[in-house]
Order: C-alpha cells, then structure tokens, then sequence
C-alpha cells in the first residue's frame, strides 16, 4: 500500500485517498508549438524503473493536487512537495541521491 | 416556506455504539484566505467557537468550524440560522475573494456515539484513529466505506460524521453494521 504525505494539509493518505494524476513537471505546449513537441507533450511520457516524479491528487482529503518523487520498483517514497513549482526542490533530490546515487530523470539528476 | 426534512429524519440504531442522524444542521461551505482578519472575525461571530488550526474542528452544539483544506471552511450553524449567517458572511466580505454557498441540504449529519466508536470509525476509513493520532478536536476528511465523508471527534465517545445526503443511507447502514459487529480491541 502507498502512503503519500499530504503537503496541502498534512495527512498521511493511502492510495485509495488519492488519485493518480501521472508524470509530472510536465511542460505544456500550446498552439504555435512544433507538432514534434505536441506529439511530446501529449503522448511522450517517462516509464522510469526506479526513481519518479508523479502528480498526485488528494480527492478524498482536501482535494488539492501536489507532487511526489517515488521509486517505481521498490515503491519507497522520497518525499512529496506543492504542486506550484517546476523542478522538485533541492531538498527531495539531494534525499534521492543519497538513496539512488547517480540517478537522473528527464533532465533532472 | 416549503417543510426540511433531513436524510434520514433521526433514525437511530440503538447499541453499545449508537449510530443516529442528527436532523437537521446548517452547514456553509466558506472558501477563502483563511488568513484573512475579517474572515476570521465573521466566522466568530456567526459560531462563536475558536477558530480552528489545520486538521481541527471545533465545535458546541449546532455550532461549529472545521478545517477543510487551505482554503475552505465548513460553517456549522442551526439549521434555521443558516442564511442568516450567510448574509453575515456576505456583508462582511464583501469586495474581497471568496466564496459561500449554503450545503445544509445537501448533506447529512450523522452520530457515533459509545465507548468503542472508535473502532466504528477505523474499521471503514483508511485513517489512522488510534487514541494517540486521533483525538477530540482532530478533524479528518476521507473516505467510509466507498464514499467520501469527513469526521471528528467530539469529545471520548462521540464522532460527528458528515456525508452527502445522497449516500446517508448507505453511510449510515454502513456504520450500524460496523457497530453491531462489535469492538476490535485493537486500540484497547
Ligand atoms: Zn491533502
């Protein structure tokens, strides 16, 4: 079972609290992009085994969205953080490194 | 004026954990800066009651605050008081950002009340109710069973549990089961 840090209002909520809102730090492309980055953005996504960044939603609890980082293979859980930002924060990244040295996803590492 | 009725019009079941619909209750749904200092004032005023941290309900009588989320409130008021506070609310924030929508008919209130209510509780949510995490004051939305509701605890032996009207007799059903088939223990 997974269990997800609610950073909008506190809870630890299991998965069936939560809804799975897929890759996240997305980058959303709109009209007068490229159709080589549309195709991207709607379809292309990261199928990572081991390290992840996910968007997750507390749709039980107080029903706001935010991050997690996960790995995919072990289910261990780095650490969740808001949803308004566009990389994860130096702080989650240094706990994955520390647990998964050398890890890297998208252009993150 | 038409005659309110509530879900489940008070039905009881009677046992060691009674499980009974409250009737009636005035509950506004207040979205906003919950920082905000006339936010805070209008709700006092129309509750009376502390206003609440994150994760708090606080509650006397028919009259409460519970912590939603970041932005939101459930007001609790007398059912016959509730548009009466909403004018309050109204007059208050008016000009600024924010949001309140009378619910009290769209959901319904129901008591666990007795010793192992507790267990009740924790045998259909996905919430960590012992006695250390969960305690008089704590407020929780999740999930009973298959639908959502939100609860807290009133004081040692009384939940107040809060559902959408259209699944209060599924709601209450389920936790009359869940106290006819007795205490866990587990928290004993
Ligand atoms: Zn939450």
């Amino acid at each position: 079972m997974l269990i997800l840090h609610c950073p909008c209002c506190g809870v630890d909520a299991d998965e069936t609290d939560l809804h799975a809102g897929g890759q996240a730090h997305l980058k959303r492309e709109g009209p007068g992009s490229s159709d080589d980055d549309f195709e991207d953005y709607l379809f292309m996504r990261e199928n990572p085994k081991g390290v992840h960044f996910e968007r997750w939603r507390h749709v039980y609890g107080c029903g706001k969205w935010f991050h997690a980082a996960r790995c995919t293979s072990t289910l261990e859980v780095f650490g969740t953080y808001p949803a308004q930002t566009l990389e994860p924060p130096q702080e989650i990244k240094d706990k994955i490194s520390a647990k998964r040295p050398g890890w890297s996803w998208g252009t993150f590492q | 004026m038409s005659n309110a009725v509530s879900a489940l019009q008070g039905r009881t079941a009677p046992g060691e954990v009674t499980i009974r619909e409250a009737g009636l209750r005035g509950m506004i749904i207040l979205r906003g800066d919950l920082a905000d200092k006339k936010l805070r004032k209008v709700c006092a005023d129309v509750t009376s009651v502390k206003f609440p941290d994150q994760g708090q309900a606080n509650s006397e009588g028919d009259k409460g605050l519970c912590w939603m989320s970041p932005d939101e409130l459930l007001v609790l008021v007398p059912y016959t008081e509730a548009a009466d506070a909403i004018a309050k609310i109204d007059a208050k924030l008016a000009g600024t950002h924010y949001l309140a929508e009378n619910v009290s008919d769209a959901r319904a209130v129901i008591l666990v009340e007795g010793a192992f209510c507790r267990d009740v509780i924790a045998k259909l949510a996905p919430a960590d109710l012992h006695p250390d995490s969960f305690k008089p004051g704590d407020f929780r939305r999740t999930r009973l069973g298959q639908v959502a509701a939100a609860f807290w605890m009133r004081d040692e032996d009384t939940f107040e549990v809060i559902c959408f009207r259209s699944v209060a007799e599924y709601t209450f059903d389920l936790l009359a089961m869940s106290a006819k088939s007795g205490e866990v223990g587990h928290f004993a």
